[in-house]
């Protein structure tokens, strides 16, 4: 009970983190029409940023404010400095772009910050365990982030459904010349949107970073998996991302812990303990053929003009 | 169409410096550069089979390394247990990718565009945690070869100059594959379809099949690539199906021009030669060759062969 308590709340809690990384990513997709796959490295960014301010301040929520402004600044760099002359390009263009984009980021990283992880220590307010239930307790840190994704996931759907700007760029996303048309600065707003992106990416790396450690390349594997997300939920759809990111993370958590236990119960032991970590690795990926399967355009998809 | 042209000349003269460089090696007694034209030549193969879907087919496959990494697993896995001929090594390698994409395919061709490219790099991926995951073969720290495959007599895989004539011999053939089936009815129809796949479909071709069985043939040439490449190295690991490398074999195609015969060979010699120069140069080269990549895509359209086009009328 208290294994699959806190199991199912660490999906949660992995699932609302791939949110936030698979939202901006599902953003640029479905408003500019551009695959990022630097979309990670400004992940990787965040939480080096976090790290390194953290560690300056020696507060680690101030660390964390300063980190999400860098990014959001390093976004908007990104965004007028490079990428910005892709739009309206091929997407083969943006995948190699912005893979040399990756190449870029992971070799600066290196040469700034050296090749070994950082650390990101918490502070002790959020290391104590905190009872959810009676008898069982769960990390505060872990809560905290659920909270925070919750709360950025609620004002994104607020901001993007309810306000003049998130009106404009759903504007944007289905008509680009209309709007430009109809006079609104479409470059600014790319330029914002993109830089919404970056933050969320950045809060995603730095809000894993105290719980795994800080290194180069922790951008990629994650990244594929919001890839996964957005394909899952259907590429654009904010909706679409929240749904697919909390099943994906549910089951490759759950996946991770259970399944050798489950497996153990039909093979040998041996076999059983040589198929586990392979297969459950293999779960989330056999998720999306079947979604592939029975909806090619992913469970929401967004785009239904 | 048999005019001379700055692109046939430099062509030519890349094969031929391909196939005479053995000679320079053994006169000059540089064995690394004989070594790492080897490692050229593999991943030219491979771009090349890459090519055929991306460049003629209009399929950009973003997961063409696992091939790599399952011809290599192959023939690793084979050895391992025992089975060190090369005539049933590389066949199982070569059968393997052809099933692995005949799956992969079938069920990523259900979608297209950016879907496409994630879905074939998700499936890649899992191919790597897969392979991490196979404690009896090495898992993450991957699978020393012991013994590279046995032709009884036929071909010495161990003796470097043997190695390489092989690996340029597949190159070869695999090129002349792929031109005659360019050229032929099935060609045709698969580059119809990357034109225009409504009207391909409208004439009465079944698209999903001519694409699909296109997606086979050059993975299971991707295959050929990984059984040599893990002769090569003596070892085969999960980094080989890495999304990156997935990346490399995509840039090289790019770099020396999509949709053309040799451009890919071209894109694999530069591409690998720059890497190995900027590496020598400074231990950051990545730092050098991703804003030089955001340069190719932003301006260099069609590649180094496009370029070589371009000279020539100007």
């Amino acid at each position: 009970m208290l294994l699959v308590v806190e199991q199912f709340l660490n999906g949660l809690q992995f699932g609302l983190l791939l949110f936030l990384l698979a939202a901006g990513l599902t953003l640029v997709f479905g408003i500019m029409d551009l695959v990022n796959l630097a979309h990670g490295s400004l992940y990787m960014m965040g939480a080096y940023f976090a790290a390194t301010f953290a560690a300056w301040t020696g507060s680690f929520l101030l660390g964390a404010l300063l980190a999400l402004g860098a990014t959001l600044v390093l976004g908007i760099v990104l965004e007028m400095g490079a990428l910005r002359h892709l739009y309206g390009r091929d997407h083969l263009d943006h995948v190699l772009a912005t893979f040399g984009l990756i190449l870029f980021f992971n070799e600066a990283v290196r040469l700034i910050w050296g090749p070994a992880g950082l650390a990101l220590p918490l502070p002790a307010w959020l290391t104590v365990p905190v009872p959810i239930l009676p008898g069982i307790h769960y990390p505060a840190y872990r809560l905290a982030i659920i909270v925070v994704a919750l709360l950025v996931a609620l004002l994104l759907y607020l901001g993007v459904m309810r306000t003049r700007i998130g009106m404009l760029i759903r504007a944007g996303a289905s008509n680009r010349e209309m709007i430009g048309a109809l006079g609104i600065n479409i470059k600014l707003l790319y330029t914002l949107v993109f830089g919404l992106g970056a933050a969320l990416a950045g809060l995603a790396g730095m809000m894993q970073a105290p719980i795994l450690t800080v290194q180069i390349g922790m951008g990629e594997n994650i990244l594929i998996l919001a890839f996964v997300i957005i394909v899952i939920g259907g590429i654009g759809s904010i909706r679409g991302a929240f749904l697919a990111a909390i099943f994906v993370g549910m089951i490759d958590t759950l996946g991770r812990a259970f399944l050798p236990n489950l497996l153990r119960q039909v093979l040998s032991g041996a076999a059983a303990s040589t198929a586990a970590p392979a297969l459950s690795s293999m779960l989330i990926y056999l998720l999306m053929a079947i979604v592939l399967v029975v909806r090619p355009e992913g469970l929401f998809p967004a785009n239904r003009r | 169409m048999k005019s001379f042209t700055v692109a046939k000349a430099v062509t030519a003269l890349m094969l031929a410096g391909l196939v005479l460089l053995p000679l320079y090696s053994q006169a000059s007694g540089n064995i690394f550069i004989l070594t790492l034209f080897t490692r050229i030549v593999i991943l030219a193969l491979a771009a090349a089979s890459l090519n055929l879907i991306m460049g003629f087919g209009g399929m950009m496959s973003f997961g063409h390394a696992a091939y790599l990494g399952i011809g290599g697993y192959a023939v690793g896995m084979l050895a391992q247990e025992g089975v060190g001929s090369g005539f049933i090594q590389f066949p199982v390698a070569l059968a393997a990718s052809a099933i692995y994409a005949l799956v992969i395919g079938a069920l990523s061709l259900r979608t297209r565009g950016v879907y496409f490219i994630m879905i074939t790099l998700a499936f890649a991926q899992m191919a790597y945690y897969v392979a991490s995951g196979l404690a009896r073969y090495g898992g993450d720290d991957g699978l020393t070869v012991y013994k590279r495959s046995d032709f009884s007599g036929l071909v010495n895989l161990s003796n470097r100059t043997q190695f390489y004539y092989l690996c340029l011999a597949c190159l070869f053939a695999v090129i002349f594959l792929i031109w005659r089936i360019v050229n032929s009815r099935f060609g045709l129809v698969v580059q119809g379809l990357r034109s225009n796949e409504q009207r391909m479909q409208a004439i009465g071709f079944p698209a999903k099949r001519y694409q699909l069985v296109c997606f086979v043939i050059s993975g299971t040439m991707c295959g050929l690539a990984g059984a040599l490449l893990a002769n090569n190295t003596d070892f085969v690991s999960p980094a080989v199906m890495y999304w990156t490398r997935s990346g490399d074999l995509m840039v090289m195609v790019i770099l020396g021009g999509m949709g053309t015969l040799f451009g890919p060979v071209m894109g694999a010699v530069v591409f690998l030669l720059l890497e190995e120069f900027l590496s020598q140069l400074t231990e950051y080269w990545a730092l050098i060759m991703g804003p030089l990549l955001l340069l190719i895509v932003l301006f260099g359209r069609g590649g180094i062969m496009g370029l070589l086009g371009r000279l020539n009328r100007g």
